[in-house]
This record gives C-alpha cells, structure tokens and sequence, in this order.
C-alpha cells in the first residue's frame, strides 16, 4: 500500500515520541536493577547511568541475611495464598448467580454491591468493626474485609454472560445436571483466561497491600514485606542490617544505597516473573471489564 | 355449610399452588442463592454495618458503651473540624493534589491510546514492546514506588541531582520542599499508571467500525484529521464514563502514597483528608471526630459523583446509570 509523505512523516514522529515514552518508563527499572548488583562506591559516587559498574552481590547478601526482611516474605506468600483464595472463591459466588438471566433479585443484589463502590462507612467504623470481630493483629484482617472486590465481579459476571452461551448451560441442564454441577463442571472449565486474571488481579494486590498491615497488625513477627520494605527505603531504618558488618562509616553508607536497590528486586521479582506469562490474559481481562461493564 | 367448607378448603388449596407457583423460580434455583450467600452475609457485615457505625461521627464514641450506647453530640465534631486550623489546608491540598492529577493524569492516557494505536500493522513486535513495558510500572507496591522516588531524587546519590549538577544546576531536595509535592506525587502517578490506564482507550478504539476510517480517507483525510475525527469521537463516550468516575473521587485522593511520600518537612502541602483521618483516628483514637471528617468526604464525593453524572448524561447521553 502507498503511504503519503505526510503518512510517513506522522509514522515517524509518532515511532519516535513513543520509543522515547517506553525509555522514560523502562530506564527507573533498568536502573534499579543495574544498581542493585553494581559496586555500592560507584552507586553512590554516581558514575552509574545504565549498565551495571563492578558487578557485586553484597546488597542482596545483606538482605538475605536479614531475618525480619525473609519473615515478612514468608508472611506475604501465606497473605497472598490464603486472600487470593478466598477473593477467587467469593468472586465466582458472586459472579455465577449473577450472570445468570433466570436467577431473581439479581437487579437487587447488583444494586446493593455496586452502591458499595460509591459510598463507604469510611476508615474509623470499618477499624472498629474489625476490632470488635476480634480480628486485630491476625491474618483475618488482612484477608477478610477484602475478600470480594465489585469491579472484578462485575468483570467476571460479564465473562460468563458474553462468552460462555447460555444453550451449554441449558442443555446441562436437561441433561440433568444442578446448578452447582453446571458451574463447576462446565462453565469453570470455559473461564479459565478470567480465572487467570482474576488470580493476578487478586495476588499482586495481596502482594503490593500495605495500609491494612499498618492499621491492624502489632506484632513484628506477622508484617507483611512491604512494611519491611516501608522502614528501609522510605524511613532508612535498617540498623540491623549495617551493623552487622563492622566496617568503616562510610562504606556502611554506600552500602546502604545497594541494599535499597536489592530489596525493591527482591519484593517484586514473584510479580514480574508471572508478569510475561499472565500479559495476554489480564489484557483481555481488563477491556472485557471496560467495554461491557 | 359443608359447600363454604369445601369452597374455603378449596381456595386454600388454589393459595397454597400460588404460593408455590410463586416461589417455584426461587426454589428451582435455591443452589444459586446458597451460592451468593456468603458473599451478601460480606457485603453487609463489611460495607452495611460500617455504614450503620458511621452514626458514631454525630456521637461521642466510647469503647465501653459501644456505637448504640454512646452519647449524641449533634454536629459538634463537624464544627470542631470546620473551624479547625487545618480546615482550610486539608481541602486545598485533597482538591488541589486531585485536580492537579485530572488534569495531567487524565489525558495522557488517551493520548498514549490513539498513539500506540496508529502503529503499522506491519510493527505488531513494536506495539507488543510498548504495551509490556507502559503497563509494567502498575504491578508495582506504592511502598516500592515511593521508595524508587526517594532514592531518584536523594539531593546527595539521586540520579535527578545528579543530572541537574551535571548540567550546572544546584541539586534540590525535592523530598522536603513542600513545594515540588504535589509535582512529585502526580508525575510519578502517571508515569506509573499512564500505559494501565490506556488498555480502556485501546480496546474503545478497537471497536471503531474500520469503514468511517476508510469513508474519511475517501473524503481525504489526513491522519491527524482522523485521529480528531474519527478516533476521538469514538471514543468518547468511553471518555466521559472514565472522567465521571474520576471525578467522583475528586475528594478521595488515596491515602497510600500520600502518606508514603509524607514527611514532617512537606506537611504543608502534603496533608491531605485521607491521611489526617488516619492521624486523628487511629494513631490519637479520636474515633468520632475522624469519623467525622470521612463521613464528610464520603459524602461531598457521592454528591459531586451524582451531579457530574447528572450533568454528562445532559451533555452527551453517557453516563453510569
């Protein structure tokens, strides 16, 4: 096809001012993760630009010598577990009736959840209420107050409604199957690219969730990663970790500086690891959420 | 005498069948309800009953006496808050820091959409390419992401300073100068969430009928003419779904980075509704005030969400209900 030279000026300057907007976004990455296993003097000295100077692993050596940093890993990967189970099994429980044209009071329940996302008791009724249920201080509020999320529901409701045919599920029906065989037998079995987003959606929230670990959690030994992660690259507390080494002052400060660089690799290699694999499913997640919801 | 018996007992048979003819839609699909259960039982224990509990901003909660059992103040806490010192600089900086996000945040989105949009067909790896990495920065913690601005904006090893000195300039410590925060707050946003947001526009786009674009080459027109004419109109109504939503929130800038990126020295312009909430509340246990002061966010948000909502729908015939 014949392009215009107007057409292949625009092709140009739109190739070029995209390229220049994934550099932008890529280089922070890059250059956290070149630092990271880089010589903390040149770190600190700022001779890095890109590529990794005096390739070195002491940061991610300090950090998995830390205990309270491998705890708060152990305690996100339980979090993670046990909330995005809980969140898939709620969302299909809320998802499947809902979908379904036959089911009554539908337009009801939807219009009791949906009022949800525009309206809140707010932060202080909500503390209390998890307070008086007893849940302070324990996983369960970490994994129950959030246990359902509307948007996913009515994403996960549109799915089964667009692309599962209700004649499957009619003729399982006849064929003598129950509403619960139907939906686990066959339309599960159909959904498994929104389960998929689903459990990404779910997990990296889990994985990424600070604030309720701040508000309801007491006890060091139940913190999640990312509070850890809050006191060393936001507060610079990381005692425990310097004073291991007795080294000079300032070299206990340069490495520091790595540290900092390693633990953001560390708590975000689980989600970049799944990230290429899960790409092509939470695309389509996200835009039959947006089209049709 | 024995005919009324038979006619009542009659009758009651007919109410029974009604009655089961009624609830034959129910019961066919009792399995349905059952499964929904738990997650009505969720929604009224978690967001119902902290509505109820939401009486305790016009109360003077105390623990012992429970939410039903503390006394009524009335509006006192409002007025404490209304006449408070730090009134004025809440709302400033909640409106502001949002305001500020809508206008740069909003529309970058759509401009990265029609942009990756109008990649050859023949470069699909270069579309691919710039989807993965746009769309990366999302899955990252705000914890992390905050820690990331610290370290790139350090005065002393932050790569930023080092530019600036490196081209002549003096280093700024932007962490602790009230005035950079609002600056750093929404360009981090958006360099984090710009290619997230732009999947909406892109799947709007897609679904733009190929035949208008062939229609406006036909009538001659030039790519940019449409992309304004053709593109952006089509996705329109997407647009305004998207900025109702947004606006509804006008009041609700999230607590999480806020808070992050918080400091003693940046206060001024970093204090925000959401964060004082947290402060008053459950750092200072002043429940009811705290309470207060969300309900009266809430609540100026539902309104601004229903007149936006309102008005888009006079406009443009899209809305949300």
């Amino acid at each position: 096809m014949d392009r215009s030279r107007g057409d292949r000026i625009f092709d140009a300057i739109n190739t070029l001012l995209l390229v220049l907007i994934t550099f932008v976004v890529l280089y922070p990455l890059l250059f956290v993760l070149s630092a990271s296993i880089s010589d903390p003097s040149a770190v600190v000295k700022g001779d890095l630009w890109l590529l990794p100077k005096g390739v070195n692993f002491s940061g991610y050596a300090k950090v998995f010598g830390n205990n309270e940093i491998l705890t708060g890993y152990a305690n996100t990967i339980m979090y993670t577990l046990v909330g995005t189970a809980i969140n898939l099994v709620m969302t299909v429980c809320a998802a499947y009736p809902l979908s379904r044209k036959d089911f009554r009071g539908r337009h009801v329940i939807t219009a009791m959840i949906v009022f949800t996302m525009f309206f809140s008791g707010g932060l202080i009724p909500t503390y209390l209420l998890v307070k008086k249920l007893g849940m302070l201080n324990s996983i369960w509020a970490l994994v129950v107050p959030n246990a359902v999320a509307v948007y996913n529901i009515v994403i996960m409701r549109t799915f089964f409604q667009t692309s599962i045919p209700y004649e499957i599920q009619e003729a399982a029906s006849i064929d003598g199957c129950g509403n619960f065989r139907i939906l686990l037998r066959v339309v599960l079995p159909l959904s498994m690219p929104i389960v998929a987003v689903m459990i990404l959606f779910y997990a990296v929230g889990h994985w990424n969730a600070f604030f309720n670990a701040l508000i309801y959690l007491s006890d060091r030994s139940k913190y999640p990663l990312q509070l850890f992660l809050r006191e060393i690259l936001i507060q610079g507390q990381m005692q425990a970790m310097i004073d291991m080494a007795d080294d000079s002052l300032a070299k206990k400060l340069m490495e520091v500086e790595v540290i900092k660089y390693a633990v953001v690799v560390i708590a975000n290699l689980p989600v970049l690891l799944l990230y290429p694999f899960l790409q092509k499913y939470f695309v389509k997640g996200v835009m039959i959420g947006a089209l049709k919801g | 005498m024995k005919q009324a018996l038979a006619q009542q007992e009659r009758s009651a048979a007919a109410e029974r069948s009604r009655i089961r003819a009624s609830l034959t839609p129910y019961l066919k699909n009792w399995e349905l309800y059952v499964l929904i259960s738990p997650v009505i039982a969720f929604y009224i224990i978690f967001e119902y009953v902290p509505m109820y509990g939401v009486q305790i901003a016009f109360k003077n909660f105390v623990a012992t006496k429970g939410i039903w059992g503390s006394p009524w103040v009335g509006f006192r806490h409002f007025e404490r808050f209304f006449d408070s010192y730090y009134f004025w600089r809440l709302i400033v900086n909640t409106v502001g820091i949002s305001l500020y996000q809508l206008a740069v945040g909003f529309p970058v989105p759509i401009i990265l959409a029609l942009m990756i949009n109008e990649i050859r067909q023949t470069r699909l790896w270069f579309k691919k390419v710039v989807q993965t990495v746009t769309y990366a920065p999302h899955f990252l913690s705000t914890v992390v992401l905050v820690g990331m601005i610290v370290m790139f904006l350090s005065p002393q090893s932050g790569i930023v300073n080092k530019l600036i000195v490196w081209l002549g300039g003096q280093p700024v410590s932007f962490m602790t100068e009230p005035g950079w925060f609002k600056t750093i707050y929404v360009s981090s946003g958006v360099w984090q969430q710009m290619g997230w947001s732009s999947i909406i526009y892109l799947a709007a786009l897609s679904g733009i009928d190929p035949q208008l674009h062939d229609a406006a080459k036909v009538d001659g027109a030039s790519r940019l003419q449409r992309i304004w004419h053709v593109n952006l109109p089509g996705i329109m109504p997407t647009v305004v779904i998207l900025l109702i939503l947004n606006m509804g929130s006008l009041m609700g800038v999230g607590f999480e980075k806020v808070f992050l990126l918080q400091n003693d020295l940046n206060l001024e312009s970093s204090e925000v509704i959401s964060t004082y909430v947290y402060k008053s509340g459950i750092i200072q246990s002043q429940y009811s005030f705290s309470a207060a002061i969300g309900l009266f966010n809430s609540v100026i948000n539902f309104i601004l969400l229903v007149a936006v909502n309102f008005s888009a729908k006079r406009l443009n015939q899209a809305s949300l209900w």
